[in-house]
């Protein structure tokens, strides 16, 4: 349902997979599974259609020089284990 | 002070808190099971009071071990259980849930308590929470590794918005380390400076290792009763002049706003009306302190800076010792403990404050409040304290 009016109305759609990159952290201290990664960002960007979500970023160093706030993203899928989950890079990037 | 006409205010149906212990020590206690320093921290808050345990009729606490293992090892059964457990700033819940339940007549006398093997994990819950769950499926993937990867993300975000810089927000561990080496009982005691705090380690940049909280074992608890009986204690009474709680969302991302917290401000609110306080009759803080941008996001939302000054606030040396708005005196998460769930030891502080016993204590501190968070900005509770009842 929706959670602004209560509305039962509602459907999925296919997102364009456009964002931009609103907040991260470049995390130093590994999840399990990602020793391997060196630091990497915990990024939350922001959907072109409006909601935003947790990700990362790929494509592009992750460093704070690199990561700058409100670039365009676009989505990317990747298999991690049983599940592909959506990641972002720079827009127009090639890939 | 203008004050709203609510049945809070009147003596008669005021409440207080008659006693507040700390476990004996803080720190390193692989020797300690999470029910031990639970029980430790019990036992120490009713003799405060000078009770006995047979007083006690309701039971406060967070699961696991929650209200029932608690009260069965204490050998009491109460009339009044909570267990309501909404991360580190359940305790401020539980005040204020304890003296709604006092005012019922549920209870006449709730025992709240907190301990937590944070650092030694002697029977302590697991952290990993399943695939499926919320945070399995939409943080675990893309490699969080707790709170310190998670509840860090809004700031970089606020920093751009209000220009807070990485020297400001290494200054709030400064500040608080002045605090901190006033009291013997505080983890980390030496001064810093903010070299020292952009020098040390990188845990999730923009934050450094003396940015982030302590991981300690401890435990604290409180013994809430009715204003009616303030003068058979052995301490001075700590009345409880207003409380609010509330909350914002369940995941980070999900946030309403990355540079402000809707929880604080609105926990913040209710308090400060039902106290009928504004923020210049506020002689003492407490603002959980978890990370660095904490204490910032609640001045802020409190009303007590402008939005985008809090950073300011705080490195022109308004908090510290000698400061006009004197914050986190115990040192905080940061310099003084921090268990996992540390709201408990922020209301400790404003309890040792309005009492005029505290380590670096404050002159004539009339009314503390004491802001606490829960599963990172998911929750907040907010309580006013005061000397006097009203
Ligand atoms: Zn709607």
């Amino acid at each position: 349902m929706c959670p602004e009016c209560g509305s039962a109305d509602v459907e999925w759609f296919t997102a364009s997979g456009r964002a931009t990159l609103y907040s991260y952290v470049i995390n130093h201290r590994p999840a399990r599974g990602f020793e391997g990664d060196g630091p990497y960002a915990i990024a939350v960007v922001q959907l072109a259609e409006g909601p935003r979500m947790m990700t990362n970023i790929v494509g592009i160093p992750n460093t704070p020089e690199d990561l700058i706030l409100d670039m365009e993203l676009q989505v990317t899928f990747e298999q991690r284990g049983d599940v592909s989950v959506p990641l972002f890079g720079p827009a127009g990037a090639a890939r | 002070m203008s004050r709203a006409a609510l049945p809070s205010t009147s003596t008669d149906r005021g409440v207080i808190i008659a006693g507040a212990a700390e476990t004996n020590a803080l720190g390193k206690l692989p020797g300690y099971s999470t029910l031990q320093l639970h029980v430790e921290a019990a036992v120490n808050a009713v003799a405060d009071a000078g009770l006995r345990m047979r007083d006690i009729d309701g039971v406060a606490t967070v699961n696991a071990p929650g209200p029932v293992q608690v009260a069965h090892a204490l050998g009491i059964t109460p009339r009044y259980m909570d267990g309501t457990g909404v991360g580190g700033t359940s305790f401020l819940l539980h005040v204020r849930h304890a003296a709604a339940a006092i005012r019922a007549g549920y209870a006449s006398t709730v025992l709240i308590t907190h301990g937590e093997s944070g650092r030694s994990r002697v029977g302590a819950t697991p952290f990993p929470r399943g695939a499926s769950s919320i945070p399995g499926q939409f943080e675990a993937p893309y490699g969080t590794a707790g709170p310190t990867s998670s509840f860090t993300i809004p700031v970089l975000r606020y920093m751009k918005e209000y220009g807070l810089t990485h020297e400001q927000l290494a200054y709030v561990a400064v500040a608080q380390r002045k605090w901190a080496a006033r009291n013997p009982r505080a983890m980390f005691r030496d001064p810093i400076t903010v070299d020292d705090v952009l020098a040390s380690r990188l845990v999730a940049w923009p934050f450094h290792l003396l940015e982030c909280c302590l991981v300690t074992d401890g435990g604290g608890a409180l013994v809430v009763t009715s204003a009616d009986r303030a003068a058979d204690f052995r301490k001075p009474a700590v009345h409880i002049l207003g409380t609010g709680e509330s909350m914002d969302a369940p995941m980070i991302s999900q946030m309403a706003d990355f540079t402000e917290s809707k929880a604080f401000r609105l926990a913040g609110q209710a308090a400060f009306t039902e106290a009928g306080i504004t923020t210049a009759d506020v002689n003492h803080l407490m603002i959980y302190d978890a990370f660095a941008h904490v204490p910032i996001y609640g001045l802020e939302a409190l009303g007590f800076t402008a939005k985008g000054e809090a950073g300011a606030f705080i490195a022109d040396g308004n908090t510290e010792p000698g400061g006009v708005l004197p914050l986190n005196t115990n040192g905080g998460g940061l310099s003084y403990t921090h268990t996992g769930m540390y709201g408990m030891f922020a209301i400790q502080e404003g309890v040792r404050q309005v009492r005029g016993e505290a380590a670096a204590q404050v002159p004539d501190v009339n009314i503390s409040v004491v802001v606490g968070n829960g599963g990172m900005f998911a929750t907040s509770g907010v309580l006013v304290l005061g000397r006097q009842p009203s």
